[in-house]
């Protein structure tokens, strides 16, 4: 009994509880099967889920996701681009379940942090002693005038992968060649940094190849973005005649869209399209507000080491949703944060302290077929914040022969088919 | 009552942990089969590991990414990733 009470004491030191939910919870932590759920089944949670299971075997994992089918978002502006069906993009739980991980499709609606449970859209609650939720981001509906998911339905996002990706090809397949594509792109932060100019390259790709009397607008709320010299220069190289970035000091930022005239304003013009691409602000997707780990820039502050909330006790935030320093909003950050949330996870359980970890990032983006580029780091928490390590990461050699950028193409499929096969596979 | 009859949960039996920055590698250096031109690192000797991240670090060797990787790495750390990989399964 006292081994056993010291035990729990140690449970509590680390979870800095209050009393009352101390009382509650205790019973849960003196168990020798301890329970975490995982809310959300992308990059970040599912590999989470797989990571503490495969660590160890005893714990009880349940996975909480809403679709059967997940569609991922890298790789899928080749699906705009018509360089890649979206069917490449989806996968299902059946191998993860396979581990021994409970694997739940239903809405986490409501979270209690004092009584450690989740409350389901079904109406039923889930115990945890640890929640990690890896829930992406939700669109900030209201964050840009006039786009409201009605808009969406006219002017699609696609910034969530699935009907929004093929509603956009199918606008630029319908569209005449001539007509004018309409980008635009928000500031910062927002999921997936170079993802709006990997886009606006291959559409530009489409248009050179299938629709030459056509143009991509680029009109973005920034003046700088990821990847910039390598972008630029293989746009002035690529597509010349079919791309133009406009950049915030030259009007780029769009402040409201009018779905039903096809136009988006920024303070200097009106531009019409025949195909428009509404890339909006971002936030944390709702459950982290519902779970209160979001603060009011709508994103997660997190502990580096653990990736505990820094607001909530007991819940772990991973991926696109949380403020990660110098990491950004990656499949690979968020598939690299979770292995390590997991290990600490692991360890907070048994009453031992987490070790300091080290994190990798690499983000390719394909400029075309056969032309990738990446961006690398490498990072440790220093003064409570994810720090790039000095000296290591960077993009790509802006001088770099195209048989590098080939050769990055490739390697770019290969992560894909590695990442997808470690979280679903 | 009958909860605290149990063992507790400890880590000691969990799996061994990876050292820093471990856990990373495997965003694209398969763990299982893939379609992929990266090599797999589970399995491979240590000294193998360590010569290839040696190379890259001081960019004796051409690289794409792994170049600008192996350089937010200490030699000990590299040792201890490539002793990691060498043991796994």
């Amino acid at each position: 009994m006292r081994a056993n009470g010291s035990t729990r004491r140690e449970f509590l030191a680390s979870a800095s509880a209050t009393a009352l939910s101390a009382l509650v919870a205790a019973p849960a932590l003196a168990q020798a099967t301890p329970r975490v759920a995982v809310v959300g089944g992308g990059f970040a949670g599912a590999t989470a889920a797989r990571a503490l299971k495969k660590a160890d075997p005893r714990i009880a994992v349940t996975l909480l996701t809403q679709d059967r089918t997940f569609t991922a978002c890298p790789f899928s502006n080749l699906v705009i681009g018509g360089l890649r069906n979206l069917n490449q993009q989806q996968f299902g739980y059946d191998n993860v379940a396979a581990d021994g991980i409970e694997v739940t499709f239903a809405t986490a609606t409501q979270v209690d942090p004092q009584r450690r449970s989740i409350g389901l859209g079904s109406g039923s609650a889930l115990a945890y002693d640890r929640l990690v939720v890896a829930p992406g981001i939700d669109l900030d509906w209201g964050g840009l005038p006039g786009y409201t998911q009605a808009a969406a339905e006219k002017m699609p996002h696609a910034w969530k992968a699935g009907e929004q990706t093929l509603l956009l090809r199918r606008q630029l397949e319908a569209m005449e060649d001539g007509g004018s594509v309409v980008m635009s792109a928000p500031a910062n932060p927002f999921r997936c940094p170079p993802g709006p100019y990997e886009r606006a390259s291959l559409i530009a790709n489409y248009l050179k190849t299938s629709k030459p009397r056509s143009k991509l607008i680029l009109l973005d709320a920034k003046d700088t973005f990821s990847k910039q010299r390598l972008f630029q220069n293989a746009w002035k190289e690529l597509y010349p005649d079919h791309l133009e970035w406009v950049p915030l000091s030259q009007g780029g930022k769009v402040t409201s869209v009018d779905p039903s005239e096809m136009t988006l304003t920024t303070d200097f013009a009106k531009h019409k399209a025949a195909v428009a691409n509404v890339i909006p602000p971002q936030k944390a997707a709702r459950i982290a507000e519902v779970a209160g780990v979001a603060d009011n820039t709508g994103w997660c502050p997190v502990d580096p080491v653990t990736f505990e909330s820094k607001r909530v006790p007991n819940i772990h935030v991973l991926g696109d949703a949380i403020i990660a320093g110098g990491m950004p909003k990656s499949a690979f950050a968020a598939n690299a944060q979770a292995k390590v949330c997991a290990a600490a996870i692991v360890k907070l359980l048994a009453g031992e302290p987490p070790s300091q970890p080290k994190l990798i990032n690499t983000c390719y983006s394909i400029v075309g077929p056969n032309y990738g580029i990446t961006v690398a780091g490498v990072y440790v928490p220093i003064n409570g914040v994810l720090t790039d390590v000095q000296g290591a990461g960077g993009v790509s050699p802006v001088d770099a022969p195209r048989s590098v950028r080939a050769q990055e193409a490739l390697f770019a499929e290969g992560w894909f088919n590695t990442i997808t096969g470690e979280v679903f596979g | 009552m009958i909860a605290m009859l149990t063992v507790p949960f400890s880590a000691l039996a969990a799996a061994p942990e990876p050292p820093p920055g471990a856990s990373s590698c495997s965003g694209c250096h398969a763990t299982r089969r893939a379609d992929t031109a990266v090599p797999p690192l589970v399995g491979r000797p240590a000294s193998d590991i360590i010569a290839q991240m040696q190379a890259f670090k001081s960019g004796q060797k051409p690289a794409t990414v792994m170049g600008r990787i192996a350089k937010g790495f200490t030699d000990a750390e590299i040792q201890d990733i490539a002793n990691w990989y060498a043991q796994q399964k």
